[in-house]
């Protein structure tokens, strides 16, 4: 079945403006969500990013401003009719206890009239892209799941009408930290292939790097304090508000967002445990280096063995040279190859392709090259951001001491 | 004559009072529910609201229902409507308290799900709300169904249906030599029947209450 790709969302001027409060909860939000990006709001608590996120979808009428998805102009429509084209997926899963995992996740095809056997098909098959065997769990009760289970079984049913948006509201917040980087991870294998439009609330900065295509730091009343990538937002923060909202360690955070595959991987001595000792002895002195890098009989890496190493074992391979305890793949982020390589008391990792089979190396000088090169290219491409931000925003200004006068204002 | 000759000769008698009191007591629980739970509906979103149903429905609790049916004599006359008012309106309480109570009670994340995915207020009431609030509210309707099985046997005194004709015989001829049994039968009765009713309504909740969140 072919799956419905993102439209595109606009927020115009939007405004909640809460009946005997002086100041507007969220005040003149303007953004552009492109079809298909994950966008994440992030603030601190309280800064209107979730009454922004609802008004979206209507649950929170808004006192002003329009909003347009893919185009359409969804400010005046039925709210009913609206919410049953966006997918919502709340904190804590907000799966309906007396329902089956199934009924769950058919109520929104069977809000809009789909047939019943279409309907089954499609709970299996959303059973089955969240990760959950269809054939175990299709007639389990909310209760009877996980925590993690429970909030798989809630994007399954935010997406099961197949919505080109998807709206969730801090969806990860109530999960313990191993659970929610699965989810993290799956929801990021899912996008790869649903290309939905996803606005993402959170008040955790690293989850924002981590799913974000472009984040939305947002400040008190929804004011947009940088609405950028991740990699610019890390680089070069609008302000101090911002950085503050990135914390410390912005650079290390940064290295979670490059993976292995996108730095230099280069060659390194091998030897195989199925050559002759003379070999071995040969590459080593031939090598240059301190030590060479032993592969097993399917030429995955083994062990490290450092000149002298080979003699003090009595030329045994087997008790010779060091364990190689940590090895990365392509996909690993460059984060977790810095720990790999600090860990490793040789100063580097070994990358591993299929089967775990011996690619190349990364040693720290390589990392080390990579990060400043990425920090560099970040900076410029942010600087060239906070320009138009700017622009932006001052056409903004200008349009507000216009007044009433200038265009209506909502 | 010992009790259980009086009621082999008097089965006939007295099934058909026991057959009418269950009949009158769930007839009146049925209407009781259908107002009680609709006025739960209409005001448990609101404060004030919902603590006037519950107040109003227990100031008629406080009203001795041998007074209630003696009032209710001149309006609507002796017999099976002054039995089915009084009834009805005694069985409300517990019934709009619990559907308050319930309605009120259910998550409100879930309320706001509900909406999210796209439910109209219709659909949440019944497809959500309702359904999850259905326990307490059976309960109430439990309680109720003890207190009418009692309260019935006051009908007897308005001419209405039921064991209490049996009780009310008895007392008007105390010292005759059938009046304890008269009482007794009557009494007897009425508790059978209180206990038939409970375990039907434990089969009920058996059939009625969604296994994800039965206790």
């Amino acid at each position: 079945m072919s799956e419905s790709h993102g439209a595109a969302i606009e927020l115009e001027n939007l405004t909640k403006r809460y009946p005997g409060s002086a100041s507007p909860a969220v005040d003149n939000v303007n953004m552009e969500i492109k079809a298909g990006e994950i966008v994440i709001f992030v603030g601190p608590s309280g800064c209107g990013k979730s009454t922004t996120l609802k008004m979206i979808n209507r649950l929170i009428e808004p006192s002003g401003g329009r909003i347009r998805i893919g185009g359409e102009d969804v400010t005046d429509i039925d709210p009913v009719k609206l919410r049953r084209k966006v997918g919502y997926a709340i904190q804590a899963s907000g799966l309906f206890p007396h329902m089956t995992v199934a009924q769950n996740i058919a109520l929104v095809p069977k809000m809009i009239g789909w047939p019943k056997g279409r309907i089954k098909d499609r709970v299996e098959e959303m059973l089955d892209l969240v990760g959950l065997d269809p054939g175990e769990f299709h007639h389990r009760y909310p209760r009877q799941l996980s925590g993690g289970q429970q909030q798989r079984v809630g994007v399954a049913r935010a997406l099961a009408a197949d919505p080109p948006v998807l709206l969730m509201d801090e969806p990860f917040g109530a999960v313990d930290p191993i659970t929610r980087d699965h989810l993290q991870d799956e929801l990021i294998r899912l996008q790869h292939e649903l290309h939905k439009t996803i606005v993402f609330v959170t008040h955790d900065f690293d989850e924002a790097i981590k799913l974000g295509d472009r984040i939305a730091v947002l400040r008190e009343r929804s004011h947009i304090a940088q609405f950028d990538t991740p990699e610019a937002i890390l680089t070069n923060p609008a302000d101090d508000f911002v950085s503050g909202f990135v914390g410390a360690g912005a650079a290390l955070k940064r290295l979670n967002l490059t993976r292995v595959r996108d730095v230099e991987i280069t060659d390194y001595p091998t030897v195989s445990v199925d050559d002759p000792l003379q070999a071995i002895f040969n590459r080593i002195r031939s090598s240059g280096t301190n030590e060479i890098l032993l592969l097993d009989k399917r030429g995955r890496p083994y062990k490290w063995l450092r000149r002298g190493d080979l003699m003090r074992a009595k030329g045994s391979l087997a008790r010779a040279g060091t364990l190689v305890t940590d090895t990365v793949t392509r996909d690993a982020t460059l984060r977790d190859a810095l720990e790999a390589v600090l860990t490793d008391n040789t100063g580097r990792v070994a990358v591993t392709g299929r089967r775990g089979a011996y690619i190349g190396v990364v040693d720290m000088e390589t990392l080390m090259n990579s990060v400043h090169e990425l920090l560099e290219a970040d900076r410029l491409e942010a600087l060239e951001a906070q320009h138009e931000l700017e622009e932006a925003r001052a056409a903004q200004t200008h349009a507000e001491q216009e007044g009433p006068g200038g265009e209506a204002k909502a | 004559m010992s009790f259980w000759e009086y009621v082999g000769n008097r089965h006939q008698q007295l099934l058909t009072d026991a057959y009418q009191h269950a009949s009158a007591v769930f007839q009146c629980m049925v209407l009781a529910t259908l107002i009680g739970v609709l006025l739960g509906v209409v005001t448990y979103r609101s404060d004030w609201a919902g603590n006037l149903a519950t107040t109003a429905t227990s100031t008629i609790l406080t009203v001795p229902s041998l007074a209630m049916i003696g009032l209710l004599i001149p309006v609507v006359g002796l017999g099976v409507p002054p039995t089915v008012i009084a009834l009805t309106l005694y069985g409300l309480l517990p019934i709009v308290r619990n559907s308050i109570v319930g309605l009120r009670g259910v998550d409100p994340s879930l309320v706001d799900a509900a909406k999210g995915i796209g439910m109209s207020r219709v659909m949440r009431l019944a497809r959500v709300e309702l359904p999850l609030a259905w326990p307490p509210i059976l309960t109430g309707i439990r309680v109720s169904t003890q207190m009418l099985m009692g309260i019935a046997a006051i009908a007897a005194y308005a001419s209405g249906p039921g064991l209490g004709n049996e009780i009310f015989r008895g007392l008007a001829s105390l010292g005759s030599k059938n009046a304890l049994n008269q009482v007794l039968s009557g009494t007897l009765g009425i508790i059978v029947l209180a206990l038939l009713f409970d375990a039907a309504y434990v089969l009920l909740g058996r059939l009625t209450i969604p296994r994800g969140i039965r206790v």
